[in-house]
């Protein structure tokens, strides 16, 4: 069914769609619409979940890893210090190996107050064993958090996953959505060890150090299988919907002799000045990457590679351009920009694209070079 | 709970499970935050208890059980489910998640085993620890006097919540089965004395609960909606309690406690006592 929603919208829509049995969410700006709609969808009947309305984010992870130990269906959404505050959880869901879904409405962190898109609030979350894909679209945000509690709940992966879409950029955006039914695309949950009191077991107690490593290798093991399962779950999902999705997206990128790399809005933007950059003559291609967790191999192979971030680690470098360069083992350009919600247009990504320095690091509104 | 657990020897907090488990019936799940009943089930893949128990970080333990209450509730199931938490995990780092789950209603039991101190890490203070004690965070006695965690309870407005002590086993197990009977949130507030903590030898265990009642320090009784009944032990205790010098002597916590902390102890215990009196008189 055709409609315009907002980025928020979008995804209640489709948790309206999956059907979770316990929603437990707090609400934060920007992610509150999402939480208002799921509350409105229980209300009418809509959704027949337990919605939760917990007193904290940390309650929101906690509450949805008890639900999901009895074998169903969780889900929650959050944003910037809500995320933050909920990290012990987002740990525990990941090492209890629970399928919890999450939508992660990427804000920047204080201090001072700032509501804007940034992603350095999910990249805190990248060690914590969460799949975590990044959005570009209003459409894409729907069909994200559909495939992710098919993919999270997979025998082979059950793991947690983040859907992260930008405040306001996207999640307050309209755009056309195209809702689907999903019939049997995801199957009934069906957790492995989920409590019984028929079958008595202790979860998570005391873990020696003959044991644990071995608990912490599993997630691994899970993470690196998890890369087939995307793959079936987004080829089926074409399939089924004809919408195509992949680890990255790539744009004009085989014959490109310098690719941008960023990700969610971002990547859109690129795009349109991938096309200024082609109107001038000058080899550009744009490649927004959609999966952080698990990372994946990029084809960069013989390009010149200029990478976006919209977070930081201090002391370190761009996270993105720092992953990318550690899989590519060469130099390249990284742009810090759109932090806290900094205005970056086409127009400065082909500027970046043009005037970059390969080996350097560039802060947009900051450094001299501008 | 099977035999040999790895908690220490005259240990009230196993003791008191022992009897919550009796009393709570097979169908039941244990949400356990960090605590010593964290550490007394044993060491993976070993487990000294019979039923499911879910261990969680140490301030999500009533948030975890709401989850789990409400998912339990969606597949049809009445399975009982209990948080097992100490003082740190319910007065301190768990008060948050433990207000927003009785303030929502949830179906579940909270019982705290107070054992007045973070046991699991050592004998530090908490806020549990009464005003004199000394631990290892307050090596001079404790300033401050222990929080109230009842009256927060009662400020929720809970169908049924009690206090009951390791050495009264049979009154806890009555308590434990008629908390059960109640939809919505319970309490039971469970004073666990802590031989190494308290430093008193491993067999007085039992013996110092007692003198704890018996000195009115510690009050058992019990609110079915809110109306107070206090227990016949207790009711004899404040009209005859024992001298408080009873209770604190054989304690190594309460060596050389001065005479002006004593005196604040008295009147925390007279105050008490006429407090309940006072509300259990009321119509």
């Amino acid at each position: 069914m055709k409609k315009i929603a907002t980025g928020n919208k979008a995804v209640a829509e489709a948790v309206k769609q999956v059907q979770p049995a316990v929603v437990a969410a707090y609400p934060i700006t920007p992610q509150t619409e999402i939480v208002e709609q799921i509350a409105e969808f229980v209300s009418t009947g809509e959704l027949k979940s337990r919605y939760i309305p917990v007193e904290s984010e940390h309650s929101a992870m906690a509450a949805c890893i008890g639900a999901s130990i009895t074998g169903v269906r969780t889900f929650t959404a959050t944003s910037s210090h809500g995320l933050l505050y909920m990290h012990e959880m987002t740990n525990w869901a990941a090492g209890a190996r629970l399928p919890v879904v999450m939508a992660n409405v990427n804000r920047s962190i204080g201090p001072g107050w700032n509501i804007w898109a940034e992603h350095t609030d999910a990249m805190q979350e990248r060690d914590t064993g969460w799949l975590q894909v990044y959005v570009s679209s209003v459409q894409e945000a729907y069909d994200a958090t559909l495939m992710a509690f098919r993919i999270a709940e997979h025998k082979e992966v059950l793991l947690p996953v983040m859907v992260n879409l930008d405040g306001f950029t996207l999640s307050h955006i309209m755009q056309p959505l195209d809702t689907v039914e999903i019939g049997d695309f995801i199957p009934p949950m069906n957790l492995p060890h989920a409590i019984d009191p028929k079958n008595p077991a202790g979860y998570g107690g005391l873990t020696g150090p003959d044991q644990h490593f071995k608990f912490r290798w599993d997630i691994e093991r899970s993470m690196r299988d998890s890369v087939k399962i995307i793959e079936t779950t987004e080829k089926d999902f074409a399939k089924r919907f004809g919408r195509i999705y992949g680890f990255t997206e790539d744009y004009q990128c085989e014959d490109a002799d310098v690719v941008v790399v960023s990700m969610g809005t971002l990547g859109k933007e690129a795009e349109v000045a991938i096309d200024v950059l082609r109107n001038e003559g000058i080899k550009a291609g744009s490649m927004r990457l959609r999966w952080l967790r698990p990372f994946p191999k990029l084809d960069l192979k013989g390009k010149e590679v200029v990478v976006i971030d919209r977070d930081y680690s201090f002391g370190f470098g761009g996270i993105l351009a720092k992953s990318i360069q550690a899989q590519l083992k060469t130099e390249l350009y990284s742009v810090i920009a759109g932090l806290g919600g900094q205005e970056v247009t086409y127009e400065d990504i082909a500027d970046f694209i043009r005037k970059r320095h390969i080996g350097e690091e560039f802060w947009f509104g900051v450094s001299d070079n501008v | 709970m099977l035999k040999c657990t790895s908690a220490c020897a005259g240990c009230s907090d196993s003791l008191a499970l022992r009897y919550v488990l009796k009393a709570a019936g097979p169908d039941t799940v244990l949400v356990v935050p960090a605590c010593c009943t964290s550490v007394i089930q044993g060491i993976y893949p070993n487990t000294a208890f019979n039923i499911p128990v879910y261990n969680i970080a140490f301030g999500a333990a009533a948030a975890c059980a709401s989850g789990m209450s409400n998912a339990f509730r969606v597949l049809g199931k009445k399975t009982n489910v209990i948080v097992y938490a100490g003082d740190g995990g319910t007065l301190d780092i768990g008060i948050q998640a433990m207000s927003g789950a009785f303030e929502r209603g949830t179906d579940f039991l909270y019982i705290c085993y107070d054992n007045e101190a973070y046991g699991n890490t050592g004998m530090q203070r908490s806020g549990g620890t009464p005003i004199g004690a000394r631990t290892t965070t307050t090596p001079t006695g404790k300033t401050d006097a222990k929080k109230d965690i009842d009256a927060i309870i009662v400020a929720h407005n809970p169908p049924y919540m009690a206090t009951a002590c390791a050495a009264y086993p049979q009154d806890l197990f009555k308590k434990v089965q008629k908390a059960l009977t109640f939809r919505g949130p319970s309490f039971i507030h469970v004073l666990a004395p802590c031989p190494p903590g308290w430093r008193y030898s491993t067999e007085k265990s039992v013996e110092i609960g007692k003198l704890a009642v018996k000195s009115g320090m510690w009050v058992l009784y019990e609110r079915v909606y809110g109306k107070l009944s206090i227990n016949p032990q207790s009711k004899a205790a404040m009209k005859k309690p024992l001298p408080l010098e009873e209770y604190l002597a054989p304690q190594g916590r309460f060596k050389g406690i001065d005479a002006k902390t004593l005196e604040i102890l008295k009147q925390h215990i007279a105050k008490n006592v006429k407090k309940l009196t006072a509300e259990e008189a009321e119509e």
